[in-house]
C-alpha cells in the first residue's frame, strides 16, 4: 500500500470536508501493477497557507480552487511553477471560465475538475491522476537505476541463459526416459553436447561478471604504470592450452619503449578478448600475431589471426551486445556475443579506438589504439 | 500407407537433434534444417507433409516467413510454429482472430517446451492420421 498526499486549497469549509470525506476511504488499485494507493489529506483555506503546506508536507496532488480570499489559484499555480515545486495541480473550476482554464494550463495545471462535481467525477479524475503519478514514479525509478536501458539487455540475456538450460534439460529428459535404451554409451553425444552448452553458459557468466564490474562503477579504476607486453604474455599463457589443441602458434612482438598509465584489469580484459577470439575463430595450424607499438601519442595493439575472417556486413555489427555471427564456420564455436562489446567499453574509457580489417576465409586483424 | 515426411527447422542444434529424435521415434521420416535459409531450400526439394518451424532464427520472424513460403507453395501442408516467445516476453499469439490468420499463416503455435506426446497428438490431428 502506497500513500499519495493530497492537499485541498479552497476557502469553503463545506467543499474541503466534502472532498475529504469522498477520498478518505478511497483506494486506487491496479490489479496488473500489484500496488494500491490511499490518500493522506491536508486542507488549506487560502493560497498562502496552501503554499506553506506544499513546502512543508510535499503533497503529490493539489486540488486548487481559483477564487480565494488572498492570492488567487492562478497566482499560486504561477508560484508553484516558478519555484519548481514538484506537485500535480488539479484546478477546480466552473464550466464557464474557459479563459481561466487556458491560463491555468499554460501555468502547468495537470487538469480540471469542473464544478459542481459528483463524488464519482472526483474519483475518476483522481484515479487517472494517480495512475499517471504512479507511472511517473516507476519510470523515474527505472531511469535512476538505468533499468529502462537494461530491460532489453535482460530479455536477451534471459533468452541466452535459457537456451542452454532448455537444451540440457531436453537431453536429461531423453536420458531419464531411456529413449535410446539402457546402454550409457549410446548417450555419449548427448552428454558431450550438454557439457558444451554448460561451457558456453559459463563463459557467458564470466563475461557478465566483467560487465557488471565495469558498469556498477564499484570497482574504482586504479591507474598505474602497466607493461603491456607483460599483460599480453599473461593472456597468451591463458590461451595456450586451447591453441595447442589446434596447433595454433601465438607470437608476441613488442616494440614498446615505455609503460602505459592504465588499470591492469581493464588492459587484461582487452587482451583476453582479442587473443581468445583470435584463437577461437582460427583454423588448424594457424597463427596469431600480437604486435605492440607506440608512437608520439599513442599505443597500438594489433592482434592478427589467420582464421575464418568475417564479411564486411558482419564487421559493421560487431561491437553490439550479443552479436554473434552465424554461419557454417562459427556454428560449432560457443560464445556469449558479449566479449567485443565489453572490449569497446574498455577502449572508450581510454578515449581509444578500435579498427577491424578482415578478409572472409583468410583472417582478421584488430587494431586497438590507446592515447598516451 | 507411406511414411509421412516432416521438416523441422530450429537454429539451436541441440533442440533440433532432440526434436528429430522424438519425431523419428513417432515413426515419421525427418529432414532437419538449422537455419531459415536451409529450411527454405529444403521446402523445395523435400516436399514435407508437415513442417515444424522455430519462430526466431536469423530473423525474429523466421518461422512466419517460412510458414508463408510453405503455404504459398502448398496450402495443404500443415505448419506448426514453435516458440519460446510467449513465455519470455509476454507477447501473446493466438490464431483466434481472422486478421491474424491471414498473415500468420500457421496452423498451430506451440511452446518450446512442449511435451513429445502432445506434439505427437497435434501432428496426427493436423495430418488427419
Ligand atoms: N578474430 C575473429 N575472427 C573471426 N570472427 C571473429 C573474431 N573475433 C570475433 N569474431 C566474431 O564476432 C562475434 C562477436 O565476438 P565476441 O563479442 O567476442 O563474442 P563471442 O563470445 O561470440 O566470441 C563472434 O561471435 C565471431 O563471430
Amino acid at each position: 500500500m502506497s500513500v499519495l498526499k493530497l492537499l485541498i486549497v479552497d476557502d469553503e469549509p463545506g467543499i474541503r470536508s466534502g472532498i475529504t470525506r469522498i477520498l478518505r476511504n478511497y483506494r486506487v488499485d491496479y490489479p496488473f501493477l500489484n500496488e494500491d494507493f490511499k490518500f493522506e489529506i491536508f486542507e488549506a483555506e487560502t493560497g498562502e497557507i496552501g503554499l506553506e503546506v506544499i513546502k512543508d508536507k510535499k503533497p503529490d496532488i493539489v486540488l486548487l480552487d481559483n477564487k480565494l480570499p488572498g492570492i488567487s489559484g492562478i497566482e499560486l499555480l504561477e508560484i508553484i511553477r516558478k519555484d519548481h515545486l514538484d506537485v500535480y495541480v488539479m484546478m477546480i473550476t466552473s464550466f464557464a471560465s474557459l479563459d481561466l482554464a487556458v491560463r491555468a494550463t499554460k501555468n502547468g495545471a495537470y487538469n480540471f475538475i469542473p464544478k459542481p462535481f459528483t463524488p464519482n467525477d472526483l474519483k475518476t479524475a483522481i484515479n487517472e491522476l494517480a495512475k499517471h503519478l504512479f507511472l511517473k514514479r516507476v519510470t523515474k525509478k527505472m531511469q535512476e537505476s538505468g533499468k529502462e536501458v537494461r530491460f532489453q539487455f535482460l530479455s536477451i540475456l534471459s533468452h541466452e541463459l535459457k537456451s542452454p538450460l532448455n537444451a540440457i534439460d531436453g537431453y536429461l529428459k531423453l536420458m531419464k526416459d531411456r529413449q535410446l535404451g539402457d546402454n550409457l554409451e549410446d548417450y555419449s553425444e548427448m552428454i558431450e553436447r550438454s557439457m558444451i552448452r554448460i561451457k558456453g553458459m559459463r563463459s557467458l557468466i564470466m563475461d557478465l561478471l566483467d560487465l557488471t564490474k565495469i558498469e556498477s562503477g564499484k570497482k574504482v579504476q586504479q591507474i598505474e604504470s602497466v607493461d603491456l607486453k607483460e599483460i599480453a604474455q599473461m593472456a597468451i599463457n591463458t590461451m595456450e592450452p586451447m591453441a595447442i589443441q589446434q596447433n595454433i602458434k601465438l607470437i608476441l612482438d613488442s616494440k614498446l619503449e615505455s609503460n602505459i598509465q592504465a588499470d591492469i584489469d581493464e588492459i587484461e580484459i582487452i587482451f583476453n578478448n582479442l587473443i581468445s577470439n583470435a584463437v577461437k575463430y582460427n583454423k588448424e595450424n594457424g597463427t596469431v600475431r600480437i604486435s605492440l607499438t607506440q608512437n608520439a601519442n599513442e599505443y597500438k595493439i594489433s592482434v592478427k589471426d589467420t582464421g575464418i575472417g568475417m564479411k564486411q556486413e558482419d564487421v559493421d555489427k560487431l561491437f553490439h551486445e550479443f552479436t554473434r555471427i552465424r554461419n557454417e564456420k562459427t556454428k560449432h564455436i560457443s560464445g556469449s556475443g558479449l566479449g567485443l562489446s565489453i572490449l569497446k567499453k574498455m577502449i572508450d574509457k581510454y578515449n581509444g579506438k578500435v579498427e577491424v580489417n578482415s578478409v572472409w576465409g583468410e583472417g582478421t586483424e584488430f587494431i586497438v589504439s590507446l592515447k598516451m | 500407407m507411406n511414411t509421412k515426411k516432416i521438416l523441422i527447422a530450429d537454429d539451436d542444434q541441440d533442440l533440433l537433434l532432440q526434436m528429430e529424435l522424438y519425431v523419428k521415434k513417432m515413426g515419421f521420416e525427418v529432414e532437419t534444417a538449422d537455419s531459415q535459409k536451409e529450411a527454405e531450400e529444403k521446402l523445395n526439394n523435400f516436399n514435407p507433409d508437415l513442417c515444424i518451424f522455430d519462430l526466431m532464427m536469423e530473423n525474429k520472424d523466421s518461422g512466419f516467413i517460412l510458414s508463408y513460403k510453405s503455404k504459398k507453395k502448398n496450402p495443404e501442408v500443415p505448419v506448426i510454429i514453435i516458440s519460446a516467445v510467449t513465455a519470455e516476453t509476454g507477447m501473446n499469439f493466438s490464431l483466434e482472430t481472422d486478421a491474424n490468420h491471414t498473415w500468420m499463416k500457421a496452423d498451430l503455435f506451440l511452446e518450446k517446451n512442449v511435451r513429445a506426446e502432445q506434439l505427437h497428438r497435434e501432428m496426427n490431428k493436423l495430418m488427419r492420421l
